[in-house]
């Protein structure tokens, strides 16, 4: 009914947590305390310490959340759940439709967070791994 | 059939993306992260409505299925055109500033040569 609201926060506050650990990136990066290359469309790993920057990594998170809510939002567009005029949610005209999705959101919609956070959580440690590898090589060719 | 549907277009998109280094300035890891993050998504609610349903979920009406297959489609084409018009406002290639700059010089009547900067050349 609305399970998609969920994810979507999660994106919004995750967006918000980007966007500050990019800037204490480039501040860092500015102060040449740092070297990671933050921008998603640039060198991901640099030459100087192996790391991937951490706002990169979040970057991935939100466009699965980002990407998962548009479609989703969709979905429920085509199903008549959600209107472009007030209340937007159909099941908000009662409270027993209310009462339904709320139970909807809290477990649909929070397992969908949560799986896709899970999924980002794996990612981190695959590339973690990467990350561990390229450190090796680096400093065995120094 | 909707998550059926996006699965595969998650794997294509990522496979063109594998095929094309990652580097390629075309933006295919977007359309990667929408397909992937909608599949995770609607995997969830398979799973919900499995676990309602039992394995009446397997054998969906010849309505159901259309009307899935249909919206299936709906959604990777969304997901195509929020691609397309990210990829025409970023323009990495720089192909719409030099199709348009060349139009322009090309109206007001500017006979010079213009190289595909959009420059002239000396």
């Amino acid at each position: 009914m609305a399970c998609f609201l969920v994810p979507g926060a999660e994106a919004l506050v995750m967006t918000a947590v980007t966007y500050a650990v990019k800037k204490r990136e480039e501040k860092k990066m500015d102060r040449g305390v740092e070297k990671a290359v933050s921008d998603a469309e640039s060198v991901s790993i640099t030459a100087a310490n192996g790391r991937i920057a951490l706002s990169r990594k979040l970057t991935w998170l939100t466009s699965l959340l980002w990407g998962g809510v548009l479609l989703l939002a969709f979905e429920h567009l085509w199903h008549g759940e959600v209107t472009p005029w007030f209340p937007f949610l159909t099941a908000a005209k009662s409270p027993a439709d209310t009462a339904v999705m709320l139970h909807e959101m809290s477990t649909v919609g929070v397992s969908m967070a949560v799986l896709v956070t899970l999924i980002w959580c794996v990612m981190i440690g695959v590339v973690h791994i990467f990350e561990k590898r390229q450190q090796a090589v680096l400093s065995e060719g120094r | 059939m909707t998550l059926l549907i996006t699965v595969f277009a998650a794997v294509i998109s990522t496979a063109v993306w594998y095929a094309k280094d990652g580097k390629s300035p075309m933006m295919i890891g977007m359309l990667c992260w929408i397909y992937w993050g909608a599949s995770i998504m609607w995997f969830v609610d398979a799973v919900f409505e499995y676990v309602g349903n039992g394995a009446s979920f397997f054998v969906p009406s010849g309505a159901d299925m259309l009307n899935d297959s249909f919206l299936g489609l709906s959604v990777v084409a969304l997901a195509l055109v929020v691609w397309i018009v990210t990829l025409l406002i970023k323009d990495p290639k720089g192909t719409l500033r030099r199709a348009l700059f060349e139009k322009d010089a090309s109206k007001s009547g500017f006979r010079g040569n213009v190289n595909s900067r959009g420059l002239e050349d000396k």
